[in-house]
């Protein structure tokens, strides 16, 4: 049975200095991890018999522009033969760069290609860190909050030099973000509008 | 487009696609190849990249279901389940058991719908015309239960977090259950047209081998990983819904290569049938029940617009504002007929998502196509590419 305290029993001693929590939710244990501990933690819970958790489901990040360590990385995980699932979280900064896990789990490889592509972190001793998603020669990363929805070029076939050109984006209508959020039913939004009001 | 690159190795690199009728849409592979044999395949994909995800931290929870539909554009309704789920676990709500028998209706005719496109299409893809039109003549029939249903032959927005948005017509069940009796003759057709067809198996047969570590190694799921011996199905092992009411079996292949894929493709719409008729007969002893958890999740009753203020009110801000999902984060998969579809939603408490991610189990297949096809022969890449049933609608977002 893989529960939260099986797990911290069972973490050898620096694997548990770079373990900063772990709790269960939503079916998921969820470890959160110093970014350097990666690759020994995911091959500890991949070859630990009992834990198994030998599928890479997913690895995903977040960005929050606000905090330190910009950037929040995810790793889903299963287990086939314990049925469980696991998620280990890290927090990393913008310019850390983080180990790569296609090591550990080949099917790594797309994955920390995209989040490279769509946010710009970037990824040790991977074998082929390229663009996945976005254009040949894009330039940007997406999927940060700093990046804006309708983006910086456009594409069109251009008649005249008969090809597709690219140009900065130009909208006939701005882009309009509606802002539906109800104030009355919300506590800190208006709490906020209090403090405003009195500034 | 032909270049010699090496000519001392004398490779040979090479277009496929994004134009190429069995790419299976917009893929583009840049192929290395030794005379017919392929020593390298790199494929470039993102040609469909509609920044999904990027737009769905813009748009409240409701009016993120919709682009579910377009991930996987072959069974669109298994996709919005996903979504349905991750916020009805987020937000604590169980759904109606009339609601969920239903939703377990459409995800396996969504089930039949993909798996029909899909083995027609690898047919074609090896040379058989004859099966995609056979197939498609059903598949048709299917899409007419989705509109009955929703309005919408494809992109449905049918499951609603907190149930699906309406009941069933009168008589749809019945010709449902008509249909589902029919069905296993026009697979037994198919079945003829391809099974034993000998140039059929000479092109999938120990095509493609993917042993049981492999399939796991390489993140695979569904059928990719069932082809290959490894008994996982999520409706078994994970239940969602009211799945674990149902018989039903699941498949499992011996070898690992394309034909067993196919043959677990064609067994898994047989138990589909059978899913479809015992959700049909349960449908029938919970007719009449509310398909919808009202609340603040749903819009109210028609009716009670009609009469209260308040309803009107709900209903309007609903549309508008949308609810709230409380802080936190949840990853949801169902068993999606291409295999795991997950749904990983971060939310900050407001009506929006903060970031969505949407794991495309044909993404991870994909990722695994130079390892697969290596040192195959050029054919067999469309042979190889047909079994990996991929969509680039979900690959691409």
């Amino acid at each position: 049975m893989v529960d939260t305290t099986s797990l911290q029993i069972n973490l050898s001693d620096t694997l548990r200095e770079s373990v900063l929590s772990i709790k269960e939710e939503h079916s998921h244990i969820i470890f959160d991890i110093q970014p350097n501990a990666i690759i020994d933690m995911v091959t500890y819970l991949k070859s630990k018999k009992g834990f198994s958790f030998t599928t890479l489901i997913d690895i995903t990040a977040i960005d929050f522009p606000a905090r330190d360590k910009r950037f929040q990385l995810v790793y889903h995980f299963l287990s086939m033969t314990e049925n469980k699932r696991c998620k280990i979280v890290t927090a990393v900064s913008d310019e850390e760069t983080v180990n790569s896990v296609t090591s550990v789990f080949e099917c790594a490889n797309w994955f920390e290609r995209e989040i490279f592509d769509l946010f710009g972190i970037k990824f040790s001793a991977h074998p082929d860190l390229r663009r996945i998603l976005t254009d040949y020669g894009f330039e940007g990363h997406p999927l940060r909050k700093d990046f804006p929805t309708t983006g910086f070029l456009e594409v069109r076939y251009d008649e005249a030099e008969k090809r597709v050109i690219y140009e900065p984006t130009s909208l006939t209508q701005g882009y309009r973000d509606f802002d539906f959020l109800s104030p009355w039913d919300n506590p800190s939004l208006y709490k906020n509008t209090i403090k405003n009001s009195k500034n | 487009m032909l270049d010699n690159k090496n000519t001392d190795k004398n490779t040979l690199t090479m277009n496929f696609g994004p134009q190429h009728p069995a790419a299976h849409g917009v893929l583009r592979m840049v192929l290395e190849l030794d005379g017919e044999i392929v020593e390298r395949v790199d494929p470039h994909i993102g040609l469909l990249h509609r920044g999904t995800e990027k737009l769905m931290e813009s748009r409240t929870y409701l009016q993120n279901l919709p682009y579910l539909d377009r991930l996987d554009y072959v069974a669109p309704m298994n996709q919005e389940h996903a979504w349905c789920i991750a916020l009805e676990t987020l937000c604590d709500i169980k759904i109606s058991k009339r609601s969920s028998d239903i939703r377990v209706l459409y995800c396996e005719i969504g089930r039949v719908l993909n798996h029909l496109l899909n083995i027609t299409t690898q047919g074609m893809d090896v040379g058989a015309l004859t099966p995609i039109f056979w197939g498609f003549e059903e598949r048709e029939k299917l899409m007419e239960f989705y509109e009955r249903a929703s309005g919408a032959r494809l992109h449905a927005a049918f499951f609603r977090p907190g149930g699906v948005h309406q009941d069933l017509p009168t008589n749809l069940l019945e010709d449902i259950f008509d249909w589902a009796e029919s069905f296993p003759e026009k697979l037994d057709d198919l079945e003829g047209l391809l099974t034993e067809n000998r140039i059929f198996k000479q092109r999938n047969v120990d095509i493609g081998v993917v042993s049981k570590e492999e399939a796991i190694e390489l993140g695979f799921s569904g059928v990719m990983l069932r082809g290959s011996g490894v008994p996982w199905d999520l409706r078994r092992s994970q239940p969602y819904e009211t799945y674990s009411e149902y018989k039903f079996s699941i498949p499992i292949g011996k070898n690992g290569d394309c034909y067993d894929r196919y043959l677990i493709r064609i067994q898994e719409m047989r138990e589909s049938i059978n899913i479809i008729k015992q959700a049909i007969r349960k449908l029938e002893h919970t007719a009449g029940d509310d398909v919808l958890v009202r609340g603040k999740f749903t819009p109210p009753k028609r009716d009670d617009m009609k009469n209260s203020m308040e309803a009107l009110i709900h209903h309007f801000k609903l549309y508008t504002e949308g609810f709230r999902v409380p802080k936190g984060s949840i990853y949801s998969c169902v068993e999606a007929p291409k295999g795991e579809f997950g749904v990983f939603i971060c939310s900050d408490g407001t009506n929006q998502p903060y970031r969505v991610k949407l794991r495309a189990p044909g993404f991870v297949h994909l990722s695994a196509m130079e390892r697969i096809t290596k040192g195959h022969q050029l054919a067999d890449v469309s042979a190889i590419l047909g079994s990996l049933d991929i969509v680039f609608g979900e690959i691409d977002r």
